[in-house]
């Protein structure tokens, strides 16, 4: 049986994040009532014409400046021609010949320690289509137009991808990216950010590409995943049957994690691609480019790299803590307050924030213990008022929203022990109650040592401060005679 | 009733008549004389007595400007706020627009009066009015014979006087061919001069609105209007518009005027080419000095035109698909039955024609040796005038090869139809400037001298035009209706 490598590429469309659409002036905000955000242009109604929305161009070069790709200094938009009834032009204003943005590339990080460099073909403009509604409106269909005219940047990646989990990898890579410059939202759920990918395999070695499908429906990095681990799975148990993989459009079916044929590209539309004659090509000049390049702000990659250099964080950290803008931003925020604790406020972010959030599937913006909170909480272990163990508790008080840490630790008696003759006495109380545990120790048993430390912390609720505890235990175990 | 624009303004100032009168007697000369000659769609009564009771309070109160209260029509391309803008397309009989187009706005602004809407070759695709909706129009000079196309509605309705003037649009002779047809003067000016905005979209690289009117002077004062930068409209450009009467009464001695062999050779109606002649002498009395040059690649565009304008308009008609507005076929089965029926009743032939030849044109595997050649070409016609515009400063030539033909006579043959706009495609393949102007007659009918500009110099051609109309009177003969 041959050994199967999986080629995949990725197309994937993020709707930029301006006030009004890339031809008109209507508004692009998500929900509204259907058909109310579309205006004459929008609906393509006779003699109307489109006039660009500058504000998409910029973020477009923005993207492109990014990952560090050509900029196309005379770029067209260009009419791809199809009927469909939420497309009221029957055609698409698109970029086809020459995009906005050539050539690029990414790296991305599949695992910790493997570095891959992924090829972006190309990025262009072009406007979203309207929505068509088929489950509201029995026997018909309903049209809402309000999409129609969303500026999206079509990202187009190289078949640079080998497993799902590199596709995932890349499509998060991106995400990132362009919630980092702040021009999409990047919500998958309400269509902002979507992924198509074309996936193909090939026997390992060989140089040809086998024949692609090119999946869609996917609105979810976890249903990209399975989607394509799905389809390679699909095509390795056809072409292993003696079958082939045909040319086609699959679509996604999350509830039944399957792809399913949704028309074969030989069946498919020739778009009739041509330069639109209404608008003029788009001239961006290098003063544009480097005026742009001046108002980006820090990247994922310059952030990690801060952070490793500046902050002392590992490869590993630096990455997670990048991994989405407001991620970078929670740590930013949290560092204002004890720039000094950035290892620790890293080793919570990632550690038991990213849990408890995962556990109550909340993103970081929504948490219920904010930057200041966290940092707050992270003080009071460094000052030493708690102990690491008692912040925990702490913490998960925070969380359930009781307050501030300086609050709970108030509220519920949480201060550490310090006092020097409280803990003797504990100790004392201890020593004289486990005279056999005494005895093993100075028979040269250490380990009982941790049996007197945990009963004493037990004693003290946990305040007793741990360093204190064990320095004076054993000069007492070792003293009294 | 044969007063010019320049008349009324001077009437309305003087309070010999009001706005509504004359409103009045246009719409009542419109009923009289619509029935036989059709060149109205629709007929804006009661919106135009409207607009002349609130012109004439303008006038009252000492604000009015140039055109305020002066009635005018307009083409049925032209999107009007309420009024039904059908394009002479079934396809849009029941269209009624949610918005006023650039240059309604800007007539309405002035405070102009709108006739109503004038018939058309069905999206502006034709050369002799014969494919509209609405049936055919008739040459007010000869009712048997076509006006010209496709403005010919605008043009026949201010030959027999039923409009003052008219606007047009042109995208491969659409102002100057019904204008020289009809014994009219007509200006089409440079791309991007006129907003495209609201002017239903036929050929989007070649379409530019215009006037038709009774003389240079006229078109001088509704371009004056028309003109200037539109934010709504990528294509149009930003530059000033200059004082188109100012420059009108210039002396044009020593001037020179070429005249391209091209235009004057094979195909060439004899009588036609007399008349031609006759009036290049009056510009040489004028002063004018008359060169002969030569625009080899004339020749290419009836080709490079029928592949630029047939692949625009399959795409730019793809939005009439009986979804959103416009006629929908009685209960579709499905998608593809409701796109099929809708558009293969609501097209007239011609259409469907052009939409088929653009879109072969613009198919995979087509695309290069038709479309992207074609493009190629037009630079090539482009350079041609960039040269002759390097030695002379007007280009004199014919309007079409003969004069308006009989209906019917042509219908049958597009070929020979389409060779109708020999002498006027070039320039909107160029994006040029020209004219029409009265210069004469042959076998009873009006023959049209054309007369091209440089970009953006539609002050010279209404200098040169309006110098002629001072020698001559072809242009105030009028049909005489019965």
């Amino acid at each position: 049986m041959a050994t199967w490598e999986t080629v995949i590429g990725l197309e994937i469309h993020a709707q930029l994040a301006t006030s009004s659409k890339i031809f008109s002036g209507a508004s692009t905000a998500f929900g509204a009532q259907a058909n109310t955000q579309a205006c004459a242009v929008d609906l393509g109604l006779p003699g109307v014409l489109p006039v660009l929305n500058a504000e998409a161009v910029t973020m477009a070069v923005k993207f492109g400046v990014a990952i560090n790709a050509e900029i196309t200094r005379k770029s067209v938009f260009a009419r791809k021609n199809y009927f469909y009834p939420d497309l009221p032009k029957g055609y698409q204003i698109s970029q086809f010949e020459l995009p906005i943005v050539g050539r690029g590339k990414l790296s991305i990080s599949p695992e910790e320690g493997v570095s891959k460099t992924i090829g972006i073909t190309r990025a262009h403009l072009e406007e979203d289509a309207g929505k068509s509604l088929h489950e509201e409106f029995p026997g018909k269909t309903g049209i809402d137009l309000n999409r129609a005219g969303t500026p999206l940047l079509e990202i187009v990646s190289e078949p640079d991808l080998r497993s799902a989990r590199e596709a995932v990898t890349y499509a998060r890579k991106i995400h990132s990216l362009v919630r980092f410059l702040d021009i999409c939202d990047g919500n998958m759920q309400e269509g902002s950010f979507r992924c198509d990918a074309n996936v193909s395999i090939r026997p390992l070695g060989q140089v040809e590409l086998g024949t692609r499908t090119e999946l869609k429906n996917i609105n979810s990095f976890r249903f990209l995943e399975r989607a394509i681990n799905y389809e390679i799975e699909r095509q390795i148990d056809l072409v292993e049957d003696g079958g082939q993989v045909t040319l086609e459009t699959r679509l996604y079916d999350a509830d039944k994690n399957e792809t399913r044929s949704m028309r074969s590209k030989e069946e498919a539309n020739d778009y009739r691609y041509f330069p639109d004659p209404d608008l003029l090509p788009v001239e961006i000049t290098d003063d544009d480019i480097d005026r742009i390049r001046r108002s980006l702000p820090e990247l994922p990659e310059q952030k990690r790299g801060r952070y490793i250099d500046s902050l002392g964080l590992s490869d590993y950290i630096a990455e997670l803590l990048t991994g989405s803008r407001e991620i970078a931003e929670y740590f930013e925020q949290a560092l204002l307050q004890g720039p000094e604790l950035a290892h620790h406020l890293a080793n919570w972010i990632v550690g038991d924030l990213t849990g408890a959030l995962n556990r109550s599937d909340l993103e970081i913006q929504d948490s219920p213990v904010t930057p200041g909170m966290l940092s707050g909480l992270l003080l009071r272990i460094a000052d030493n008022t708690i102990s690491g163990k008692i912040a925990k508790q702490v913490f998960e008080a925070m969380w359930r929203g009781e307050g501030s840490a300086d609050e709970i630790i108030e509220a519920r008696g949480l201060k550490q022990i310090t006092d020097s003759g409280a803990i003797e006495s504990l100790i004392d109380e201890v020593i004289a109650a486990n005279p056999d545990q005494v005895g093993q120790f100075r028979a040269g048993k250490e380990k009982v040592l941790g049996f007197f430390v945990g009963q004493i912390m037990k004693q003290s609720k946990g305040k007793a401060n741990p360093g204190q505890v064990n320095q004076r235990l054993r000069d007492k175990l070792k003293g009294a005679s | 009733m044969t007063r010019s624009i320049t008349q009324i303004q001077q009437g309305l100032a003087d309070g010999q008549f009001s706005s509504v009168e004359i409103t009045q007697e246009y719409l009542t000369k419109i009923g009289s004389f619509n029935d036989t000659i059709n060149c109205f769609i629709t007929i804006t009564d009661e919106l135009a007595l409207q607009q002349a009771q609130a012109a004439d309070a303008i006038i009252a109160a000492g604000k009015a400007r140039p055109l305020t209260g002066v009635p005018l029509a307009h083409k049925d391309i032209f999107c009007t706020d309420g009024v039904k803008t059908s394009c002479a397309s079934k396809i849009l009989d029941n269209f009624i627009a949610p918005y006023d187009a650039t240059v309604i706005e800007k007539f309405n602004q002035a405070g102009a009066v709108m006739l109503g809407k004038t018939n058309m070759d069905e999206f502006a695709m034709g050369s002799s009015n014969e494919n509209s909706y609405y049936g055919p129009v008739a040459n007010p000079w000869d009712f048997e014979r076509v006006p010209g196309g496709s403005s010919g509605g605008s043009a026949a309705a201010v030959a027999a006087r039923l409009a003052p003037a008219a606007t047009g649009t042109d995208t491969g002779g659409s102002i100057r061919q019904p204008a020289a047809l009809c014994g009219i003067s007509g200006i089409k000016p440079t791309y991007g001069r006129v907003s495209r905005y609201g002017m239903i979209a036929f050929a989007s690289s070649l379409d530019q609105g215009g006037a038709l009117a009774q003389s240079a002077q006229d078109c001088a004062i509704l371009l004056q209007t028309m003109a200037g930068f539109d934010a709504r409209d990528s294509t149009s450009i930003d530059t000033p518009v200059p004082d188109y009467s100012a420059h009108i009464n210039q002396d044009i001695k020593g001037l020179k005027i070429g005249l391209p062999e091209e235009y004057f050779g094979e195909g060439l109606d004899a009588d036609v080419a007399r008349v031609i002649g006759t009036a290049i002498e009056a510009y040489r009395k004028l002063g004018a000095e008359i060169v002969d040059i030569k625009l080899p690649n004339l020749k290419l565009s009836i080709p490079v035109y029928y592949v630029v304008a047939c692949a625009e308009c399959s795409s730019n008609l793809s939005r009439f698909d009986g979804v959103r507005f416009g006629h929908r076929c009685a209960d579709p089965i499905d998608l593809e039955d409701l796109y099929k029926r809708s558009r293969g009743e609501g097209f007239g032939d011609e259409v469907k024609r052009r939409i088929m030849i653009g879109t072969y044109a613009l198919s995979a595997g087509y695309y290069d040796a038709y479309y992207l050649k074609a493009q190629q070409l037009r630079r090539l016609i482009k350079q041609d005038y960039e040269k002759a515009f390097a030695e002379v400063d007007v280009i004199a030539c014919p309007v079409t090869p003969e004069v308006a033909f009989k209906h019917g006579d042509k219908s049958d043959d597009p070929v020979s139809m389409y060779l109708q706009d020999i002498y006027t495609i070039a320039l909107n393949l160029a994006g040029l400037p020209g004219m029409s102007i009265p210069a004469g007659f042959s076998q009873g009918m009006p023959v049209g001298l054309q007369l091209i500009a440089n970009y953006f110099e539609e002050s010279r051609l209404l200098n040169f035009a309006h110098q002629y109309q001072q020698v001559t009177d072809w242009h105030l003969q009028v049909p005489e209706l019965k």
